[in-house]
């Protein structure tokens, strides 16, 4: 029981950070991005190529510390996150933008959305295959807590990683003029407007930062478990019900309904056979949305 | 002979397509349910059929082939049971779930059919889990020679899709369909003006997963094996979103027309593709077609909501 509570946590963490730029983008925009998992699934797997460019340089191809990763996988994020930015931002210029400019229903983009998705993932069958790839091929080692808990020494790692990134933005959102502009459009688009806000350039802050936090998210994941294809398309179904559980467009929400969605899926294979796992976010979705439409942890009356 | 059995097996999918499509123009075209969750009334519709019309395994078939009943019904009782069973479904998630504002009913809807698609998968006492079940009765199987099969089949499919298409564009005209597109439109209008909203749309959601239902069974019965994997997302439920899109919301016949084009692409692209690219590349190429399918849905959702044929202005004629 202790044992699957940890393991909640750690998934929890990601879901977390995961959901985080979902529900920025949902509160903004008013846009439920379908494609936010597979831009997980891209930041992954660009992490995946540039480590195994940079482990070409001998040095970089040796674990960091304990860890199973390689100094190159190290150093990858910072290009991963640079693509990923600019590809978020790219498809809201292309796809997203025009719709706004021609007053589109809202649900209109978010059938788009799914056009992304699947456009996205098609990209990544054709260039790297249907197969798993793994960061590392090491062996990964254990540390042991008290209480009989295995932990993975990357899952340490993980969380440092993803509450760091969480602490970041929201010292950015809370902060910088930047961000309270941000937060100024989640909360009243037209109000924004009139204030002087220049929406168009906060949108592109709003994708920059979704793209930023997708590429962390993703690479994260593909450290806890392995790269796939569809990763991150069957990663979005927990990131969803943790969105809807914290409520539209709020940050603090999101993470907990991230954390909630990690525990209740880790716990329930005390009582369920692990696969039934998605199944379990979703049930505990459907119940929030009938029972709570706007959220456990919603803050704003809509 | 090999190009015209390759256009009735083609034919044969594009039509049960169609009727996929047809069933969501009811929810979405129609009534403006975001239907997200095509795919678990596929499956209800495929499972039941298959349940109601196969035999219970007996024998050394048993050990490897668990499932919970099996009546050995003739062909249309089982279409008829599939389309009962998948109104039932839509009963029990329309009750749950159509207060729910758009893109919320949207969401839960994949929920519920990736959990439908989760529980075949892992019961196997009920429909033998993930291996699915095979050997699926096919109508009218032992009397026809089998190359000529799928040309009768064809035929049956073509039938289902005529009724099921005239039996929709009679509703659409009739009071009935307006309350519908009043719906669609403006619910508070509708309700102002003494509709019951909830029950209408239950309704429609019913109608529609009927139909989905019919679709499930006679794909069952096409490719005579079933297994959860057919019931995934992306093949479920948003190829058929694309063909409606394209094709034409709230127009039938865009309906159809979407489910022929945008399954030629699916089917033709990876036969074209395979005698260009070399061999190493031909297990990836194929995913080309996700690209396709993709840029398909965003050009036409961006640039022509409508779709080819698009929504008549005037559906009822005095």
């Amino acid at each position: 029981m202790v044992e699957l509570i940890v393991y909640g946590i750690v998934l929890g963490s990601i879901i977390a950070l995961g959901s985080v730029g979902l529900t920025l983008i949902w509160g903004i925009t008013d846009l439920f991005n379908c494609a936010h998992g597979d831009q997980i699934t891209v930041g992954a797997y660009l992490a995946l190529l540039f480590s195994g460019l940079l482990s070409r340089i001998g040095p970089l191809s040796n674990p960091v510390g304990p860890f199973s990763f390689s100094w190159g996988l190290l150093l990858s994020f910072i290009p991963a996150i640079i693509v990923s930015i600019g590809l978020a931002v790219l498809v809201d210029r292309l796809v997203y933008k025009r719709m706004r400019r021609t007053g589109a229903h809202f649900i209109t983009a978010f059938i788009a959305s799914i056009g992304v998705a699947w456009a996205l993932r098609g990209f990544i069958y054709i260039i790297w295959g249907a197969d798993f790839h793994f960061y590392s091929e090491g062996l990964r080692g254990m540390v042991f807590l008290p209480a009989g808990i295995k932990l993975r020494i990357d899952e340490i790692f993980i969380m440092i990683v993803a509450w760091g990134s969480v602490a970041a933005v929201y010292l950015f959102l809370g902060r910088t003029k930047t961000g309270k502009a941000l937060r100024a459009l989640a909360d009243n688009p037209n109000l924004a407007r009139v204030s002087g806000i220049n929406v168009e350039r906060m949108l592109i802050w709003a994708w920059g930062l979704a793209g930023l936090l997708v590429a962390v998210a993703g690479i994260l994941y593909g450290i806890e478990t392995q790269l796939r294809p569809e990763m991150g398309w069957i990663f979005l179904l927990p990131l969803f019900a943790a969105v809807i559980l914290g409520g539209k467009g709020s940050i603090t929400g999101a993470l907990a309904g991230g954390l909630v969605m990690g525990l209740a899926q880790q716990v329930s294979t005390l009582f369920l056979v692990p696969t039934y796992k998605p199944a379990v976010a979703f049930i505990i979705m459907i119940l929030v949305l009938i029972f709570r439409p706007k959220g456990i942890f919603g803050r704003r009356s809509a | 002979m090999g190009m015209l059995d390759f256009l009735a097996s083609f034919a044969i999918m594009a039509s049960i397509y169609a009727i996929f499509s047809m069933g969501l123009n009811v929810h979405w075209g129609y009534t403006g349910l975001l239907n997200f969750g095509v795919a678990g009334f596929f499956a209800v519709g495929a499972y039941t059929s298959a349940l109601f019309t196969s035999r219970m395994p007996t024998g050394a078939l048993a050990t490897y082939v668990r499932q919970a009943f099996g009546f050995n019904m003739p062909f249309l009782l089982g279409v008829l049971f599939a389309a009962l069973f998948a109104g039932i479904v839509a009963v029990l998630i329309g009750l749950l779930t159509l207060r729910l504002s758009e893109a919320y009913l949207a969401i839960s809807a994949i929920g519920v059919a990736e959990t439908i698609r989760i529980f075949f998968n892992n019961e196997r006492w009920l429909a033998n889990g993930s291996q699915g079940l095979i050997g699926l009765k096919r109508p009218l199987g032992n009397v026809i020679p089998p190359a000529y099969y799928n040309y009768v089949y064809l035929l049956i499919v073509v039938i289902f899709l005529l009724l099921i298409y005239f039996a929709l564009e009679r509703g659409i005209r009739s009071p009935w369909g307006r309350v519908l597109r009043a719906i669609r439109e403006d619910e508070v209008m509708a309700a102002a003006d003494g509709k019951n909203v909830f029950f209408f749309k239950l309704q429609s959601l019913v109608l529609g997963a009927m139909i989905m239902g019919i679709g499930g069974a006679l794909y069952a019965h096409y490719s005579a094996a079933i297994q959860p994997s057919v019931f995934e997302p992306l093949f479920g439920t948003f190829i058929i979103w694309t063909m409606l899109t394209v094709g034409g919301t709230g127009n039938n016949r865009g309906a159809i027309l979407g489910a022929f084009i945008v399954w030629a692409l699916w089917s033709w692209t990876t036969f074209l593709i395979l005698k260009v690219v070399p061999p190493s590349f031909a297990t990836r190429a194929p995913y080309i077609r996700y690209v396709i399918i993709g840029v398909l849905l965003v050009v036409f959702t961006s640039a022509r909501p409508r779709g080819i044929i698009g929504e008549e202005r005037q559906v009822s004629r005095f």
